[in-house]
């Protein structure tokens, strides 16, 4: 049967257009899910106080700390590691078969599954090395649970620098690092920076990986040595050990609500960057 | 005197041999015209010299090019040193994305130039000799990237000279351009005779007629002859420059 042009093209625009709106819809539904049933538990005590009776009164207030040193930690960690191997990859190689092995190793790194990562960090960082149930672990657990993403975001934001960048820093007398450092690395800025705010959203969100190396005591951690819960792991303990629903509902809006602010923010900064630089 | 001795050079990319045996010479303040079609390595030769092919992966020279007496084919040349000798202005002009100021002072910071003074006076200067000064001396710290194609163009030129160097590369400096800018480049490069020594590519030989002392025309990798100006457009000793000078191919 064939179907008239201007048919299949009406046809095809109320299919991309739902699509889209179907897409939207569950998204808003979701969030606008959790902030109703999560906001009316929301105050500025819950957000400051420390969590009394397994979390079924009191505040949030040391998941929140937790959640922050951990994402912190797999940052400062995963950051420099995978911008590196980017810059590595991108400017200091030729094309190789190395460089594909490296690649492709990457992208399989990012589909596995973040409770294998958990056992991983639990067998290697708790177990072996001796960190216990610690920020420490957590983070360099997360840290490696992220490194693929920046490491692929990072490069090809590198690779979207245009060739005669380099070539112009190289004519006028630049070393290869100086030509990073100065051209490449302030172009390639937003591409990079995109790359760390997607892993700041994993690394906040994560459960299954933090349950197994950060642990999930409640006091307010004291060092990268002490263990400590997330808010992703409170609302799961919470919900599946039906504590307080409430308080579960009020962690997951504030969990929503901060992964919105961390992209505002850093949207925002960007913007002031580019402005700057072009 | 001569500035830049080429012998037997060849260049590679992977197995291509994009230069055979390429011999030549260039004297000290002259302008050097390159012609030759698209693909007769031209461009290749010209980024020979300060050795930016290597940039691109699979490159192999072959040959020696002197420079100034000294070979710099040789590994142990700094090639810092080299590029800033022989400054480059590309085809299509590519000012980084920062302030006109901070394009010119790009490469004087690199070479360790501090003080406000001593940049700003450079900075006017270098402007000032490729008549752009006026034009945006009350932009100075505006972005380079909204400047018109051809005042980029003359702001990578000041760029060069920004360097200092001894020798100024042109790889079709004016292939974008409308004949206006055309013509406001062609003028400094004139000026710029007395104090350096140029090689410009050019697809456009009337360009080459215009501006160069002597020409050099490349075919398929070959130089198939060099000699003063006047002499390759009124009376070229090869049939083949004839028929590119003329039009008949290319």
């Amino acid at each position: 049967m064939r179907v008239h042009p201007r048919l299949e093209q009406r046809l095809v625009k109320v299919v991309l257009w739902s699509m889209t709106a179907i897409t939207v819809f569950v998204l808003l539904f979701i969030v606008a899910y959790i902030l109703r049933r999560g906001l009316p538990v929301l105050s500025l005590s819950f957000l400051t106080e420390n969590p009394h009776e397994m979390g079924r009164t009191g505040g949030i207030f040391s998941t929140i700390v937790g959640t922050l040193a951990l994402t912190a930690m797999a940052l400062a960690v995963a950051t420099p590691l995978g911008v590196g191997t980017a810059i590595f990859l991108n400017e200091y190689t030729w094309e190789s078969r190395l460089t594909r092995i490296i690649r492709f190793g990457a992208d399989c790194l990012a589909g596995i599954p973040s409770i294998i990562f958990g056992l991983f960090g639990f067998i290697l960082f708790v177990i072996k090395l001796g960190f216990g149930w610690s920020i420490l672990s957590g983070g360099l657990t997360l840290a490696f649970m992220i490194l693929p993403t920046i490491i692929r975001t990072s490069e090809e934001a590198l690779r979207s620098v245009p060739r005669s960048y380099r070539e112009v820093s190289m004519s006028l007398g630049s070393t290869k690092w100086q030509m990073v450092t100065r051209v490449v690395l302030p172009s390639a800025l937003p591409g990079i920076v995109t790359g760390v705010i997607l892993s700041v959203g994993r690394s906040i969100g994560e459960t299954a990986a933090v349950i197994f190396t950060a642990g999930s005591a409640l006091r307010l951690p004291t060092s990268i040595f002490s263990s400590s819960r997330t808010m992703s792991v409170h609302f799961y303990i919470l919900a599946r050990e039906g504590i307080s629903m409430p308080n579960a509902y009020g962690t997951a809006a504030v969990l929503v609500l901060s992964i919105l602010l961390v992209n505002i923010v850093t949207y925002r900064l960007m913007h002031r960057f580019i402005r700057k630089y072009s | 005197m001569t500035g830049i001795r080429v012998r037997d050079l060849s260049h590679f990319f992977g197995p291509v041999r994009v230069l055979k045996d390429i011999n030549l010479e260039v004297e000290k303040n002259e302008i050097l015209g390159v012609i030759g079609p698209a693909g007769s390595g031209k461009s290749t030769f010209l980024r020979s010299l300060n050795r930016l092919n290597e940039l691109v992966q699979g490159s192999r020279t072959e040959g020696v090019i002197e420079i100034d007496g000294r070979d710099i084919t040789r590994p142990g040349t700094s090639l810092v040193e080299l590029r800033r000798r022989l400054g480059m202005v590309f085809a299509v002009p590519v000012p980084l994305p920062r302030s006109i100021y901070e394009n010119l002072a790009f490469g004087p910071r690199l070479a360790g130039a501090r003080g406000k003074e001593k940049l700003d006076a450079l900075v006017r200067n270098c402007l000032e000799q490729t008549a752009l000064w006026t034009e945006v001396k009350d932009r100075l710290n505006q972005s380079a990237l909204k400047l018109s194609g051809g005042q980029q163009q003359r702001l990578c030129v000041a760029r060069v000279l920004a360097l200092k160097p001894d020798y100024i590369l042109l790889d079709e400096p004016t292939s974008g351009l409308d004949p206006v800018s055309t013509m406001k480049i062609e003028d400094s490069l004139r000026s710029l005779k007395n104090d350096y020594t140029i090689v410009l590519v050019t697809n456009n030989t009337k360009q080459a007629a215009r501006v160069s002392d002597r020409t050099a025309f490349f075919l398929a990798g070959e130089l198939v002859e060099v000699g003063p100006t006047e002499r390759m457009f009124t009376a070229p000793s090869d049939r083949r420059t004839e028929d590119y000078i003329s039009g008949r191919f290319g």
